[in-house]
């Protein structure tokens, strides 16, 4: 018989172990599943955690590492600030590609004009765009009391739609022989978000993502303001008590999660991707919310959280190549990360007694 | 041992990890006795009941229950052989009718027809009227706790335990619900009878056990000993009178004008056209049984809750539109009812939760950076004067006992010097020695000028430290009367008197 007994305060240690001990169970259950897939689960776990750090062609990896951990750090840190307040923005992918349109959209329509104004332009254009795509959810919640739970998650649907349209629509590339997909940005000096240090990857997204996590910190553990919204989240009546306006935090997180995400989507689209296309997101939305989990909501943990996950990522892209691993596998191993957090969570607020249950 | 006692109690022990709720209890109760637990709050008396109602198991010790031996594992078994209990929180769902909550609470109900006649009948022979269909929601207090006493009674209990069931109801509702215990004594149920109101003990007990500290330290006949005497062996020591001496009143300072507000909640009151006045040094005591307004004022008047501009004032400043950080800059701060969750934040440390309220009129941020280290200082300063008993003020708000966490509450909105000060329940499962401390401490302020507004279901508190008396009840206040001279009666008649219900012939 196992008994769980309520800690009186929760464990400081416990909160900091469990996304370590989650990471090594998701190593343990997923070997077992690589092994029962037929593959050797031993090797698998070398593949995805070992090789793209130390492997052959590590240089190369690395630097896909900074490029995959920046859009979710960046994403993640907006939506710490919600989750803290209990406020549950689901939809930033929708938030990053709506960012990543207007962006586009900005140096598209000038093209093929130069100018030193024209990136900081885009940049507040993708945030300008990732802010009023969160305003939705917000604006209905405050208004009507819908939940942003449902409404963010829709409007990914929704964004995705537009997505498909702009790329096979008004942005298009006119030279493009007839393929979906907008200019490359790439080849546009004035829009294009280079490498700004040559073999790590590092471009204006993964400064953009430093600086949040930075910023998230001294919001959260040193300004009122991030102290409200904490208790905001731990206690609502407190947090009334406190002087929180609960419409306003609302339409601030929102606000703040989907002008980072939309932020990403723009670094993305003027960088790695270089374009619009119908395909252009990659689930970085979704997998931030498992990045800020991980991390503990903490800024330092995010930063570790998102380095792991693009880990993740471009290690299951290698086991998917070398060891013909299905992606679906990757994605449960993905998965298994956040049930482990969670359910090792419970240790941070309960003890466990095993034997006699005694009231 | 005797064969004719109910329920006979030995060397009952239950340690909790730090504490020894129980150590080596025993007392007897017989049949038709209406025995008194008689203890200050943490001295063991919810542990032992709720031993006998098993929903605790005793480390060691013995029960028998009209000579068998008792060791009921859970409730059920309890209410099986005979043991019936009322608590203090009451377990009723407000959307369903008194009859199908009543259902809620039985192992085989009747059919609703048959169990609604059965209702009234009992309600009627009891003197406890209710009627089976009404929604729970629009009930008072006192109504719902007859719900509570009704659904015990279908059980035909031969031992009654009711925990402090008089804190929710108006002198009169008390008067009501005595007799109905007395007839249910007279027809040889027993009634083990928890409470701290010395007054209520002497007039319907027939024994007392006193306990203090977990043990039992005198068993007596409440009757042949005064008050104060009982009171000294709950403390275990001299008591204390606060002294409200030494207080000059000075001009109006603070003004509620015509106050309308729509409830909070589906079965929450509204606020009804309530006005009131404070003089600078006086303390104005606002009595009412909870669920009449109490919460609902006391956002309203911290800013929690607006309302229509020109309904609040403080010194002659309109502050009804202001929010909770505003009005505490301009001298007025607030201590509400529930103290996890709404004054403090469970899971952060005491330091943390002074941030809540502290930060207006203390200097513990810097441009809006917290400052750490005036914040842990400030919360130092106030375990130190309020006496918080706790190991340091890194220790989260949740592991404090309801004692400690309201001194430490009373003390952070204390030690900001207001001007006004409104506090809800300020002692409410406060133990005597820490009660005494707060309404001292309110006295104090209110002794250097300040304001004070106290709400409260504690009459005899209210007597004691308030300059003015209103009733608060459906959301009306009404006029002030001077608490010097005012009677008890008067002031349930101010409360309501028996909301309207009126005692049936027994």
């Amino acid at each position: 018989m196992i008994t769980l007994i309520k800690r009186p305060t929760p464990s400081k240690g416990w909160s900091y172990a469990t996304p370590v001990v989650a990471v090594l169970a998701t190593m343990v259950a997923g070997g077992l599943l690589f092994a029962a897939l037929g593959k050797n689960p031993v090797e698998a776990i070398r593949v995805i955690f070992w090789d793209p750090l130390f492997g052959a062609n590590a240089a190369y990896f690395r630097s896909q590492l900074l490029v995959k951990a920046a859009p979710l750090i960046l994403i993640a840190s907006g939506l710490a600030v919600g989750f803290r307040a209990g406020i549950w923005n689901i939809g930033a992918e929708g938030q990053y590609i709506i960012g990543a349109i207007c962006g586009a959209a900005v140096a598209l329509s000038v093209y093929p004009a130069e100018s030193a104004w024209l990136f900081p332009a885009m940049v507040i254009a993708g945030a300008l765009g990732g802010l009023l795509w969160g305003m939705i959810p917000a604006l209905l919640k405050t208004l009507f009391g819908t939940s942003e739970i449902l409404v963010s998650l829709m409007l990914v649907y929704v964004a995705q739609n537009l997505l498909a349209y702009v790329a096979f629509g008004p942005l298009k590339n006119p030279q493009g022989y007839g393929f979906p997909g907008s200019r490359n940005l790439q080849q546009y000096p004035s829009a294009h978000n280079p490498e700004l240090i040559a073999g790590t990857g590092a471009h204006w997204g993964v400064m953009a993502a430093i600086v949040a996590v930075i910023a998230l910190y001294i919001l959260m553990h040193r300004h009122i303001a991030g102290f409200r919204i904490r208790v905001a989240g731990e206690a609502p009546r407190a947090a009334r008590f406190a002087g929180v306006v609960p419409a306003r935090l609302v339409v601030f997180c929102l606000g703040l999660s989907g002008a980072l995400a939309g932020l990403a989507g723009l670094f993305e689209v003027s960088g790695p991707s270089g374009q619009i296309t119908d395909s252009f997101n990659a689930g970085y939305g979704f997998t931030a919310i498992i990045v800020a989990f991980l991390g503990r909501l903490h800024p330092l943990g995010i930063l570790l959280a998102g380095l792991l996950m693009a880990l993740t990522y471009i290690g299951g892209d290698m086991a998917q190549l070398i060891l013909q691993l299905p992606a679906a596998a990757i994605q449960v191993f993905q998965g298994m990360l956040l049930f482990f957090l969670l359910g090792f969570d419970v240790l941070t607020n309960y003890r466990i007694r095993i034997g006699g249950a005694r009231a | 041992m005797t064969g004719n006692m109910l329920l006979e109690i030995a060397g009952l022990t239950k340690a909790y990890p730090g504490v020894v709720a129980n150590d080596g209890v025993g007392f007897s109760v017989g049949p038709g006795e209406v025995h008194a637990l008689l203890g200050e709050n943490g001295a063991g008396k919810s542990t032992l009941v709720k031993m006998i109602y098993g929903l605790v198991k005793p480390d060691s010790g013995t029960m028998h229950l009209m000579g068998a031996p008792y060791t009921p594992a859970e409730p059920r078994a309890a209410r099986a052989s005979g043991v019936a209990m009322v608590f203090q929180h009451f377990s009723l769902f407000e959307a369903l009718n008194v009859a199908e909550n009543v259902a809620l609470g039985m192992e085989n109900p009747p059919p609703m027809g048959q169990l609604s006649a059965r209702i009234r009948e009992i309600s009627a022979a009891y003197g406890l009227p209710l009627d089976p269909a009404r929604l729970v929601g629009d009930l008072s207090a006192g109504e719902r706790q007859r719900v509570e006493i009704i659904r015990c009674l279908l059980q035909d209990p031969k031992l009654l335990i009711m925990d402090e069931p008089t804190s929710v109801l108006t002198p009169q509702e008390v008067d009501i619900l005595f007799n109905t215990l007395r007839k249910l004594s007279a027809e040889g149920t027993a009634i083990l009878y928890i409470s701290h109101k010395l007054e209520e003990i002497r007039s319907l007990c027939d024994r007392a056990t006193i306990l203090r500290g977990g043990k039992v330290v005198a068993t007596c006949t409440p009757r042949e000993k005064s008050a104060r005497e009982l009171a000294e062996l709950m403390v275990g020591g001299e008591f204390t009178a606060t002294d409200r001496a030494g207080r000059t009143l000075g001009h109006t300072i603070f003004e509620v004008k015509g106050l309308d507000l729509p409830p909070m909640s589906q079965f929450g009151p509204a606020l009804k056209q309530v006005s009131l006045q404070l003089r600078a040094g006086e303390v104005l005591g606002i009595g009412g049984v909870a669920g009449n307004g109490q919460e609902e004022l006391l956002a309203t008047l911290s800013g929690e809750r607006v309302s229509a501009s020109g309904t609040v004032l403080l010194h002659g400043q309109d502050i009804a539109t202001l929010g909770p950080n505003e009005r505490r800059r301009l001298g007025l701060q607030a201590a509400p009812e529930e103290r996890l969750g709404h004054a403090a934040v469970p899971d952060m440390s005491l330091t943390e939760n002074t941030l809540l309220t502290g930060t207006v009129r203390r200097p513990l941020t810097r441009k809006g950076f917290l400052d750490m280290k005036a914040a842990k200082l400030f919360a130092e300063e106030i375990i130190r004067v309020f006496d918080v008993r706790t190991p340091g003020p890194h220790v989260a708000a949740r592991a404090l006992s309801g004692g400690n966490l309201q001194k430490y509450v009373i003390g952070r909105e204390v030690l900001q010097y207001p001007e006004v000060l409104i506090v809800n329940q300020p002692t409410w499962g406060v133990d005597a020695a820490a009660a005494a401390a707060i309404r001292q401490a309110l006295l104090d302020l209110a002794g250097k000028g300040a304001a004070v507004i106290v709400i409260s279901q504690d009459l005899d508190e209210l007597m004691e430290i308030a300059d003015q008396f209103c009733a608060l009840n459906e959301g009306r206040l009404s006029a002030p009367r001077p608490t010097e001279g005012l009677s008890i009666d008067e002031i349930g008649l101010m409360l309501g008197g028996a909301h309207g219900m009126q005692e049936v012939a027994v």
